[in-house]
């Protein structure tokens, strides 16, 4: 069933876990590594991945999955927007099933409203063109490898005068999560594997703030299992030898500068905005906020109700974003919070840390 | 109804137009003579021997033709599955349809005109219908409703109930080709080998009954996918099911169109599919009579049953890299994501 | 966050091309990538090329897996 890809051989899987295992030995304790891009958690729940690995090789996910840290308050403008009569809304179909204080979008598509699930921002411009009369409100949630997309898309709007395409802006940066994660003094990572695609727009030259400020281990790796056990490889090496660096090792697609083309449409339109993160509160400079200039383009000036965010009670997905705490330590967990009825950001993906260790808990084996 | 009107409520109001409907659309597409004595019910000849087998289905396929079908070819092959696979021959079939007012006379004569090709490949007969029409608004331009009956000969027996620890799992060709081909006319995908797997499978089940393999159940995948039916099949035998990842059958195309959506083809549908659970003794007889069959080249075992512990999931997959996982239930239908 | 697979561009116009990998094919926009020629591989996030795939890059990465497989690991 696999694609015939070289990355995905099983004999060259194998052996790297077999590297693994052997490296793992020589190491002088358990080590955690973090991903912080939700397809690599993706990934690695569906290849299996972690049974695999040796005992002292740890991987945590941590804040990169859009879905997860998408906040309340901004589900809640969206379902708000998308009870007006005129609007339709266009979403990924990350998004339609997370709850915000009322229900979710299906649950909002449901009742009436006009919501419609994309594969791309240009699909959401294809909708506003078909329908003058209506206002199309496309939510951009993702990170830096998303924004430059829903940046082009503006401009294609700009450029054939669409008046009736809007964005509602909750697009992520990775850094300021980065180094809220390693600036936290009760966290202890001893590496991060760095997304591979946003990687592709910012560069790996982005992350060098993480050797010459902290000294942590990193590795920009793609999304094969042969990739991840590469970072893997590469990150307990770099332990090993006390020598910190930022390895790319998605050299294929991943540029030190990055996509200059995608950076400058990013700036055209967005710029960096204090935002709040599901689980995590609010973080510096870390969303991406509509430049003034394009007012008209932003859904946010919409006016409308929007009732007072809440975050759940008892719900401990901060901690657990962080890797500080297992899953089964939240109170929540699979007694009101379970993926069919998920509460936190972590059970809303189903490779959410509380999600994936649910489903794992049912194999016998820790997630 | 020429191809060139465009449908009105008066067709489905039971009058000059509906007549003319029935007279110049159906009858000449389901030609039969139970159907042409336009009686409120048709009366059959007595069936032979064996169990009654009846089902019935709904089906909203949207966009309703795409590449390898249309809602009507779909609508007579879902039902003949239904029977198929429960080992009985599939006979008499109702056919009733809500359509829109508004619809295109072009898309209805080939709704008919793929209802009825079905029907002559199944060598099965549409013996009573229905049509109504609702106003604009307030259907999604045509859904089909089709019940239908078959026998199951006397001496066969299969269900869940016969599935035991140790049976092999056989599909009966790669899967997912219906679902991701409606994903990717959904979303801008195209290929001129991205298409349905919609097909009448009674022709491949008889030769499947007949090849002497303990056969001890079949389902027809359809939503949901094959994760979905082996979830049901383990809920219902209270066994588990481990799938294989390395010898799943999945062709290219699909691939590549869950790869770009995000999607996993294990929840995909079939429409043209069997999953077969089998004494793992006859597992090659299987494969040989599949494999024998048109609709069966692309067959292959893609995994077993086993004994399951409480704590256990129903089904869980071996992955190609020799790691697990579990292979839940979906919640829902499977979404196109960019994470 | 990163649903992105490589496709070969076949065609290309000045600012959208189509994008094809084991038979189908998909409009793309290069509006981010647009020096990209028709026969490389491009990186497909949400209907855009987001850069083209370094083959040199590509065989060098092969050949540490395959190093690291058969001889264990030594980063450059």
């Amino acid at each position: 069933m696999k694609s015939s890809d070289a990355f995905s051989d099983r004999s060259t899987v194998d052996a790297l876990v077999r590297r693994v295992r052997e490296q793992a030995a020589g190491l002088p304790r358990q080590v955690t590594f973090m991903e912080v891009c939700g397809t690599h958690t993706h990934a690695i729940g569906a290849a299996g991945l972690r049974r695999l690995l040796p005992p002292k090789v740890r991987l945590i996910s941590g804040p990169g999955c859009p879905v997860c840290v998408t906040p309340v308050d901004y589900l809640d403008r969206a379902e708000a927007l998308a009870a007006l009569p005129d609007v339709i809304i266009c979403t990924f179909g990350d998004l339609v099933r997370v709850p915000s204080s009322r229900g979710s979008l299906e649950q909002a598509r449901a009742r009436g409203c006009d919501v419609r699930v994309v594969y791309s921002p240009r699909d959401a411009l294809a909708i506003a063109r078909a329908h003058p009369a209506k206002r199309v409100v496309f939510l951009a949630v993702g990170f830096e490898t998303t924004a430059p997309t829903v940046a082009a898309a503006l401009a294609e709007a700009e450029a054939e005068s669409i008046a009736n395409f809007q964005i509602l802006s909750g697009s992520k940066l990775i850094e300021p999560p980065l180094r809220a994660l390693v600036t936290d003094g009760e966290l202890h990572i001893d590496g991060f594997l760095l997304p591979g695609h946003v990687s592709v727009v910012i560069g790996s030259d982005a992350y060098a703030f993480l050797r010459e400020e902290f000294g942590v281990p990193a590795a920009v790796v793609g999304f094969t299992p042969a990739d991840i056990l590469l970072g893997i490889l590469e990150l307990n090496q770099q332990v090993l030898e006390g020598k910190p660096r930022v390895a790319n090792l998605y050299s294929r697609v991943v540029r030190p500068e990055g996509n200059r083309h995608a950076q400058s449409v990013i700036v055209r339109f967005f710029e960096p905005v204090d935002t709040r993160w599901r689980g995590l509160g609010e973080i510096p400079a870390s969303g991406l906020g509509v430049r003034a200039a394009w007012t008209h383009r932003d859904a946010a000036t919409i006016d409308v109700a929007v009732p007072e965010p809440c975050e759940p009670h008892g719900c401990r997905c901060g901690e657990v974003l962080k890797g500080l705490v297992e899953p089964p330590e939240c109170p929540l967990f699979n007694t009101g919070c379970t993926p069919d009825t998920p509460v936190g950001a972590c059970m809303v993906s189903s490779e959410g840390t509380c999600a994936a260790w649910y489903r794992h808990e049912r194999l016998g084996t820790a997630a | 109804m020429k191809r060139s009107d465009t449908l009105l409520l008066a067709h489905g109001s039971g009058g000059r137009l509906t007549h003319e409907l029935v007279r110049q659309v159906f009858l000449p597409a389901f030609d039969n003579p139970y159907l042409r004595t336009l009686s409120d019910s048709a009366v059959l000849p007595d069936l032979p021997a064996g169990r009654l087998a009846m089902t019935t289905d709904a089906f909203v396929v949207d966009p309703p033709v795409f590449p390898g079908g249309d809602l009507g070819y779909l609508s007579v092959c879902g039902t003949v599955n239904d029977l198929a696979v429960a080992g009985a021959q599939p006979l008499w079939l109702t056919w009733a349809l809500v359509l829109e007012e508004g619809l295109d006379g072009e898309l209805l004569h080939q709704l008919v005109d793929g209802a009825a090709r079905a029907c002559r490949e199944a060598a099965v007969t549409v013996v009573a219908g229905d049509t109504k029409v609702v106003p604009r608004g307030k259907g999604d331009r045509a859904f089909a409703i089709t019940s239908g009956v078959g026998v199951v000969p006397l001496g066969r027996d299969l269900g869940d109930h016969r599935v035991e620890p140790g049976d092999d799992i056989v599909i009966s060709g790669p899967f997912g080709d219906h679902g991701a081909t409606i994903m990717a006319c959904r979303h801008g995908m195209s290929g001129s080998a991205l298409v349905s797997d919609c097909a009448p499978l009674a022709d491949l089940a008889a030769a499947v009954l007949a090849s002497g393999a303990e056969i001890h159940v079949m389902h027809d995948p359809t939503r949901g996918g094959v994760a979905t039916t082996c979830h049901e099949v383990a809920g219902r035998a209270g066994i588990g099911c481990l799938l294989e990842e390395a010898a799943l059958p999945v062709r290219a195309e699909t691939l590549t169109t869950c790869e770009l959506l995000g999607l996993d083809p294990l929840y995909l549908a079939c429409e043209g599919r069997m999953l077969i659970w089998v004494a793992p003794r006859d597992t090659p007889r299987l494969l040989q009579a599949l494999q024998g069959h048109p609709l069966g080249r692309g067959a292959a075992w893609i995994g077993r049953t086993e004994a399951r512990k409480s704590t256990q999931a129903a089904v869980i997959l071996k992955t190609s890299i020799g790691g697990e996982r579990p292979v839940d239930l979906l919640s829902g239908s499977e979404l196109p994501r960019i994470c | 966050m990163c649903l992105a697979i490589p496709m070969q561009l076949i065609e290309r116009g000045e600012w959208d091309g189509t994008a094809e990998l084991r038979g189908v094919q998909r409009q793309v926009s290069l509006m981010l990538c647009p020096e990209a020629r028709p026969g490389e591989y491009v990186l497909v996030h949400a209907g855009y090329a987001l850069a083209t795939v370094d083959e040199e890059e590509a065989r060098k990465t092969l050949e540490v897996l395959d190093q690291v497989a058969n001889q264990g690991y030594t980063p450059e």
